[in-house]
């Protein structure tokens, strides 16, 4: 059957055709939770995501009402946490554990698992044609492994001593000796389990990304034709796949340092409490931190890359014009994801690096600021002279650019070692980080469910109440993070529980406050947008038109209800790239339409 | 009471937005998805262009607000610290011009682009010209930064001049060690396995080496002199800290078993900061920057920058630890008569210590 005819013919009538490939009984089991359709499997790592979205922003909700809110106390949250929010007030221990855990899940659980698992699980065989990963066991592995390590995570809240309270980084020694803190002890156990089962998750999951965009393209589609969200589920696998394993290394040595007597990490150490000084001697507090960032940096682009992908892909479909500057797009991918491995230091310009070394580590972080500017560049002149459309999932494509602009340009600050000296470890650093990395890639994350929601489940989501979160989530994320800045500036660091004995932090009262405030708003927008989401699951406007955007990639040549193995029929060809927009006159031309003869110059 | 209607009112907007949406969703299929389409367009596109221009005006009402209460409004208290100030100028006059630009060409470009009946978006796959323009032009704006950032940190982190006064500080949960070096200007070593607060011994001196003899140790707050470099020899005694130093500009990590280094020459003296800032209270603050543990926040540490002869005088009516370790070799408290039987008793068990410690 001809490509037209999948597309105009209804679905129903196409399942009826084509038994042969794909009709094999699934019991529930089977189909929901053992899956091994890539589809099914992306539904899992979003909803797993979607769960630990709303408790990593709880978190932080809770941990903002302490900021905000120094003085008064909450008896509700005594009843709901007993000892750890004691009279009603947020205890010291479990602060640092929210601070932790929200760093945590939300870095890992929801933008690196949760965006990458969703959208590469989904679009990698449906962009390129394929009719599921190159090993679909190893996928469905990978999800299980995820969630184990979800069960691990979860389950440190419960022990008597707490979960994790060193910080997403965890740095030895703190993090390795239980008398420092009562979070390392049992609960930093979890987390070291916790994250080796993740990382074991995210490489059976990046190397099925990468076979299979190597391997199971369809006829036509040379890695030069394929759309910009397959290149940079590309590099982040790459990326997660080549430094993953490091991190995997330093856990597995913290895990020997704090049970098996090993030196690694400690040397030098006293416990004041206990009056004793460790027999650990010769090992290095740093190399837990070299170890850390050579995962820790590229891990920034692991949760990025796959949001410039989908941002390029939506931006270029709403506006009716072809991505500008394809190449440079792939080439910025590039030279970003080689310089992500080659700037890990830059976390580490005031623990005493050799100046030598930090100068390197300058030179090459500043660098990474050349491939970003082309990509904004690049995004800027695909909407100009554009005919643009403002689906939801523009607006916060739109909205995702805006902020990586914003909090791109920040870095250029903190990458500069002689300003970091002053400047690392304050507001300044949490208000950069959390709109260049957090919230710019929750937007290229609500940019990909809007745009695709079609796909996954065959109905829209509500636009209106789209439109709501989109502005509400704008403006929240502007008003929480930017004035955060000033703070920086004025010296405010990190990870204080309460500001109030310190002199040179005294006016900030109400800002705290206000921001407190704007968070509350902002979470429930999100809780809105998750009703949304399962709402409209089930009785969401349903899906006429299986071409939805009027989009040019393959995923849109499916049935509206693709089953497993996605095409019913033989997987289609392709003749062009995806970005023929308002060529010669036709507002788009799918991929799968053979070069005209009278066409003009194509790609 | 009060929060179950917190509750019901929140719960009464979710339901409210949730009627509208789902309304506003039954009107688009009764007037057609396109018409509703090209409605909610509009006013996108009209949003978007007063996020531009509220968003630019609340640029400038924060920056109003706060930028009186960022160090910068006070000037740097170092030095070196002027070097990190003038830096940062920089960096915001160049990457304040590119976010005003990037920033009101994209919500620009959105709102004079967006779809209109009849019109067609133009064809405008790639121009090498411009991407040429594009790469080079950020690349020469990051190669002045790079310069200019990496003159001041060979600066920064270059040798402490050789007149610098010298202090060590380690870092502890939760609070700060200060040592001075003595007359002989020299910090006796430490070893971490003879640390012991019950024998005043908080930072493990080797009682062996004779530097030690003369070190002063002090735990309320820093002394040093204005004008006059000064060079810290950072320490941790058990997790990594952080020294931070807002006002003079710069931090440094707390290394167990790594020491670090850092040196500044403060500019004012704590009082000409009070009359300065007309703040009488105000503080040289130390605070820790790096994750320590339960009591991070409360790491707190005071710096007093003295006139030379004030830091003199303070510095003269303070005791090397060695004494009061060993009270009974503090000349000052030298008893007449011949020492008692305790305190020859301690000397014995100071005796024994000393055999254990590490050469």
């Amino acid at each position: 059957m001809s490509n037209e005819a999948v597309l105009h013919a209804p679905a129903g009538l196409v399942h009826e055709e084509h038994h042969g490939h794909h009709h094999h009984h699934e019991s529930f089991i089977t189909k929901y939770i053992f899956s091994q359709d890539h589809k099914m499997i992306s539904k899992q790592f979003l909803f797993t995501g979607i769960v630990w979205a709303i408790l990593g922003g709880l978190m932080s909700v809770l941990f903002r009402l302490q900021l905000g809110y120094p003085n008064e106390t909450f008896p509700i949250l005594e009843d709901l946490l007993g000892k750890w929010a004691k009279g009603g007030k947020i205890q010291p221990e479990f602060y640092y554990a929210l601070v932790t855990m929200h760093g945590t899940v939300l870095v890992f659980f929801v933008l690196t698992a949760g965006l990458s698992g969703t959208f590469s699980n989904l679009l990698i065989p449906l962009q390129c044609g394929a009719r599921d990963m190159a090993s679909p066991f190893l996928n469905m592995l990978s999800y299980w492994f995820f969630f184990a390590a979800s069960i691990v995570m979860i389950s440190s809240f419960f022990i008597e001593t707490g979960a994790a309270s060193g910080g997403w980084t965890s740095y030895p020694p703190l993090s390795a000796i239980g008398d420092f803190s009562e979070g390392s002890k049992a609960g930093m156990d979890c987390w070291l389990i916790s994250m080796a089962l993740f990382i074991v998750s995210s490489l059976l999951g990046g190397l099925n990304y990468i076979a299979t965009i190597l391997n199971m393209r369809t006829k036509g589609l040379s890695m030069t034709k394929l759309p910009l969200t397959i290149w940079a589920f590309f590099f982040t696998a790459v990326l997660g796949v080549l430094s993953f394993p490091v991190l995997l290394s330093g856990a597995i040595l913290l895990l020997f340092d704090r049970h098996l007597g090993t030196s690694f990490y400690l040397s030098d150490v006293f416990v004041s409490k206990t009056q004793t000084a460790l027999p650990n001697e010769g090992g290095s507090a740093i190399l837990y931190q070299h170890l850390f960032w050579f995962l820790g940096h590229p891990e920034v682009y692991i949760i990025l890359l796959p949001a410039m992908g989908m941002a390029s892909e939506i931006i270029s479909t709403n506006s009716r014009k072809p991505i500008f500057g394809y190449m440079a797009m792939v080439g910025s991918l590039f030279a970003i994801c080689i310089l992500a491995f080659l700037v890990w230091a830059h976390h580490m310009f005031v623990t005493g690096l050799n100046p030598f070394l930090g100068a390197a580590f300058v030179l090459l972080t500043l660098l990474i600021a050349v491939p970003s500017a082309i990509k904004v560049f690049n995004w800027l002149t695909t909407l100009w002279k554009g005919n643009i459309r403002f689906t939801p999932a523009m607006l916060f494509a739109i909205g995702f650019v805006s902020l990586f602009i914003s909090g791109g340009l920040t870095g250029i600050y903190l990458g500069n070692s002689a300003l970091d000296y002053q400047l690392h470890d304050t507001y300044f650093v949490v208000a950069h980080f959390h709109i260049v990395m957090g919230v710019a890639s929750m937007f290229g994350m609500f940019a990909g469910i809007y745009h695709w929601y079609p796909k996954m489940y065959g109905r829209y989501l509500n636009n209106t109440l789209g439109y709501i979160h989109f502005w509400v989530t704008i403006c929240g994320a502007y008003l929480i993070f930017w004035p955060m800045h000033y703070q920086g500036l004025a010296g405010a660091p990190r990870r204080y529980y309460d500001i109030s004995n310190w002199h040179f932090l005294k006016g900030f009262d109400g800002l705290n406050q206000f921001i407190s405030t704007v968070a509350l708003i902002v979470f429930a927008t999100q809780i809105l947008f998750v009703f949304n989401y399962f709402f409209s699951m089930f009785r969401g406007r349903k899906l006429k038109n299986p071409n939805p955007w009027g989009s040019n990639t393959l995923e849109w040549t499916t049935p509206i209800n693709p089953g497993h193995g996605n095409w019913p029929g033989e997987i289609p060809e392709v003749h062009r790239w995806a970005y023929d927009y308002s060529k010669d006159g036709r507002e788009y031309i799918p991929q799968t339409e053979p070069i005209g003869a009278g066409e003009s110059g194509h790609h | 009471m009060s929060g179950f209607f917190v509750l019901a009112t929140i719960l009464l907007i979710y339901v409210v937005i949730f009627q509208i949406a789902k309304a506003s969703e039954y009107v688009g299929v009764l007037k057609g998805e396109e018409v509703m389409r090209k409605q909610s367009n509009r006013i996108n596109g009209f949003l978007l262009i007063s996020f531009l221009v509220l968003g630019l005006v609340g640029v400038w009402y924060t920056n109003h607000l706060y930028a009186g209460k960022t160090l910068f409004a006070q000037g740097s208290a170092s030095v070196e610290g002027e070097r990190v100030d003038s830096m940062f100028m920089w960096t915001l006059a160049i990457t304040g011009a590119v976010f005003f630009i990037t920033q009101i060409l994209l919500f620009w470009f959105a709102f004079k682009y967006q779809e209109k009946d009849g019109k067609k978006a133009v064809h405008f796959a790639h121009s090498n010209k411009l991407e040429a323009i594009w790469t080079a032009v950020p690349a020469i704006f990051m190669t002045i930064l790079v310069v200019i950032g990496l003159r001041n940190w060979f600066h920064f982190t270059k040798e402490a001049p050789a007149d610098a006064v010298v202090v060590e500080i380690t870092g502890k949960q939760f609070n700060w060690i200060y040592r001075y070096p003595g007359k002989d200007k020299v910090l006796g070593k430490t070893y971490f396995k003879n640390i012991s607060d019950k024998n005043n011994n908080p930072l493990g001196q080797i009682w062996e080496d004779k530097a030690n003899y003369d070190d002063i140790i002090e735990s309320s707050e820093m002394h040093i002199p204005v004008g006059v470099p000064c060079k810290l020899v950072i320490n941790s005694r058990d997790v990594v800290h952080d020294v931070g130093l807002n006002h003079f500009r710069m931090k440094m990590d707390a290394v167990p078993g790594i020491p670090t280094t850092l040196w500044f020459t403060p500019k004012f003296t704590t009082r000409q900061m009070r009359e300065k800032l007309n703040d009488p209270e105000f503080q040289y603050e130390i605070s820790c920057d790096q994750m320590c543990g339960p009591g991070h926040f409360s790491m707190r540490g005071v710096i007093v920058v003295d006139e030379p002869t004030e830091y003199k005088i303070w510095l003269a009516t303070k005791k090397p630890n060695y004494w009061t370790a060993f009270p009974e070799k503090d000349p000052t408290k030298q008893p007449p008569a011949a020492v008692d039987s305790t305190a020859k008793k301690t000397a014995e068990v100071k005796a024994a210590d000393m055999k254990i410690v590490k050469k």
